[in-house]
């Protein structure tokens, strides 16, 4: 009876579970391309070429393979002001086409108009472009195209990148150098790994036809969007979890406190991502813990490594056994509080806000798994319990066989 | 499997006391075909790019990203994980890694196998392998021993030089089961295998028909479904030591009674 109702409320609990981590509404990918114009995409050195006839094939090229589902847009960086002045310059960066369902033949006459002009002010590009993409559940993509670093310091790209992805769920920057270079290099490099995102160098026209076509096609496979959260300081404050994903930010040496309801005869199962987007000290760890609202730990899953990663991850299984009739006076539900800490360390001269992007599943599934022996239902297998078999079945045949004739020798004096 | 199963009943119904070795292990069978092998990889779990075992997935990427892959093992499996990465042209020394994440992103260890791999300067490719250890059908919460479910192969460089960031490298990963079979079967199963947002899933999966391309964290199963976890060749082995134990029975009852009339009876009695 006690089973039954707690498979009713099971069954109660799971249509709400299932909304947290689907997309709903408005989720449609959304790339925005943002193209360097400045002065230095003149010189030629791709393929014969210049960068800029470069960039321009490879945009009509992905423009024709763009799928229908994406809506694409184009930004523009130090397309416009060939002065001097820094403070101008860095303000230089365009829409060229808006983010929006493609119109093939107008977003290439657009682009055919671009000549290369002014500055490199990426980190505004960087953040204009966020703005272009706007709210929305689909995923959004910046692919930058550059030839050369930031000339707009102190406002540094790779904070900016930092920000941006902060602020929205699933922005991704992906980079592309079009001239190897070791400072270019780590500055798209940086940009891309605070955000998830991948950098690439780019020699010919046709390497940079292929990963733009390649980058604009991942914004189009479906992914599941993560639910932001946040965690609390402890558990009594902490916010209560259903199945599905999450994302929440995590400071350096800060704990986060999450709650889970667990029914009787159910299995919590969680894991906890913790990314490195910034550079960090060379050995770092997570630590995942399910405790009871007493203080008790129930399980723990624990994580370390060193050298470079992107991510530190870890996970916990909790089953709930099912109750038993004499304890029906307790409560049916659980609450599990999941403790989430992370010993990364800031390397030297690393903003330490906004904290580490941190990724949480939870998955309540129905029945604890159970064991009853550790050989598969008490079954042996190999050579010595054949043996032993053949043994014991042969002295029992010879017992047997003693013990009747001895019958029939008694019988037989009888 | 299902061969061994039909072998062990014929040799029940004929009585044959042929030595289950046939039913000890066969190499599973890695037919499936190349069709649906997918060409790019993820960049994280969340967008891990799922391929069945025997697939050969295939990748090109830039120095230095985060490859992910994903692929379901069942009980009774001990997968092994073989990735090639080719090289550019030109590039320092960088040190390889393959990583393999169960389902609840737990890392799993590898039994041998080089995980880690040196490309001296200038080497055109560099091969991996992680040989996992055997998949069992059930553990305590508080073990990471392998469990049926999802698992993550993430590939990446994780030693190079600045100089080498971003260059094209062409990535390849697949993966292959030996089938252990009932030396590691255990009397235990999961309730549902170790899948991300299995819980999201299977409740969605009915009822509305839209959700044929909803985003899911993982949607693969084994080619011939999870298995229920109740056989395993310890059913074979058990049936025919009882059945051998029953000749010897015979046997050694019969050596009791000698063959044919007893020597102390008198001719014509």
């Amino acid at each position: 009876m006690c089973a039954l109702l707690a498979a009713l409320a099971a069954g109660l609990a799971f249509p709400a579970a299932a909304s947290a981590g689907e997309p709903t509404g408005d989720a449609t990918p959304k790339v925005d391309l943002v193209l360097d114009v400045s002065g230095s995409m003149r010189t030629r050195d791709i393929d014969g070429g210049t960068r800029m006839a470069a960039a321009k094939q490879a945009f009509n090229e992905v423009l024709d393979a763009t799928p229908e589902e994406v809506q694409l847009g184009i930004r523009t960086l130090g397309a416009d002001y060939a002065g001097d002045d820094q403070k101008t310059g860095c303000k230089d960066t365009a829409q060229l086409y808006p983010v929006s369902t493609l119109d093939r033949t107008e977003a290439k006459t657009a682009v055919a108009t671009l000549s290369p002009t002014g500055w490199t002010p990426i980190g505004p590009a960087l953040l204009k472009a966020a703005d272009d993409l706007g709210s929305g559940e689909g995923s959004k993509r910046i692919v930058l195209i550059t030839d050369g670093e930031d000339t707009c310091a102190p406002l540094d790209p790779c904070e900016v990148a930092r920000e941006i992805a902060a602020k929205g769920i699933g922005t991704t920057i992906d980079t592309l150098g079009l001239v190897p270079s070791t400072k270019l290099s780590k500055q798209l490099s940086c940009i891309a790994e605070a955000t998830g995102g991948t950098y690439t160098s780019v020699e010919h026209t046709d390497e940079l036809t292929d990963k733009v076509n390649q980058l604009v096609d991942r914004a189009a496979d479906p992914v599941v969007t993560p639910v932001a959260t946040e965690g609390a300081a402890q558990c009594t404050d902490a916010p209560v979890l259903k199945s599905g994903l999450y994302t929440d930010r995590e400071e350096f040496g800060q704990e986060r406190w999450y709650r889970v309801e667990v029914q009787a005869g159910q299995e919590l199962r969680a894991s906890v991502s913790v990314s490195a987007d910034r550079a960090v000290g060379p050995d770092y760890g997570t630590l995942l813990r399910a405790v009871t609202l007493h203080g008790r730990e129930i399980v723990r899953g624990e994580a370390a490594g060193n050298g470079r990663t992107d991510v530190i991850s870890t996970g916990l299984r909790y089953p709930k056994p099912e109750r038993d009739d004499d304890d029906s006076d307790k409560p049916a539900a659980e609450t599990v509080c999941l403790q989430v800490t992370n010993s990364f360390s800031p390397a030297a001269g690393v903003k330490t806000t906004p904290g580490l992007p941190l990724e949480l599943t939870v998955d309540v599934v129905d029945g604890p798994s159970h064991s009853a022996d550790v050989a598969s239902f008490g079954l042996g297998r190999g050579w010595w319990l054949l043996g032993l078999l053949v043994l014991v079945g042969f002295l029992a045949g010879l017992l047997w066989g003693w013990v009747s004739r001895w019958r029939v020798a008694v019988w037989r004096t009888n | 499997m299902r061969i061994t199963r039909v072998l062990g009943t014929a040799a029940l119904l004929f009585g044959l006391a042929v030595p289950p070795a046939a039913a000890d292990s066969s190499p599973s069978p890695s037919a499936s075909s190349d069709a649906g092998a997918p060409t790019s990889a993820g960049t994280s779990f969340r967008t891990a790019t799922e391929f069945e075992q025997g697939q050969d997935a295939t990748a090109s990427a830039s120095t230095g990203d985060y490859l992910y892959w994903s692929f379901p093992a069942d009980a009774g499996q001990r997968p092994t994980v073989k990735a090639t990465v080719k090289l550019p042209d030109s590039h320092a020394a960088q040190t390889w890694q393959v990583d393999v994440y169960d389902g609840l992103r737990r890392r799993q260890a590898c039994q041998y196998g080089a995980q880690t791999r040196t490309a001296a300067q200038g080497a055109s490719s560099v091969e991996l392998t992680c040989v996992m250890r055997t998949v069992r059908a059930w553990s305590e919460p508080w073990a990471d021993d392998p469990l049926p479910g999802t698992y993550y192969i993430r590939l990446t460089a994780v030693n190079l030089t600045t100089a080498d960031l971003g260059q094209p490298i062409d990535a390849s990963v697949r993966v292959d089961s030996k089938d252990i079979g009932g030396s590691a079967a255990v009397d235990g199963s999961l309730a549902q295998p170790l899948v991300p947002g299995i819980a999201a899933t299977s409740d969605s999966g009915d009822g509305d028909g839209d959700s044929a391309k909803a985003a899911v964290l993982s949607s693969l199963e084994p080619d011939d479904g999870w298995a229920s976890g109740w056989w395993s060749d310890r059913w074979v082995w058990t049936a025919i030591g009882g059945a051998l134990a029953a000749l010897a029975g015979v046997g050694g009852y019969a050596l009791t009674r000698g063959s044919g009339r007893p020597r102390r009876m008198p001719p014509g009695a």
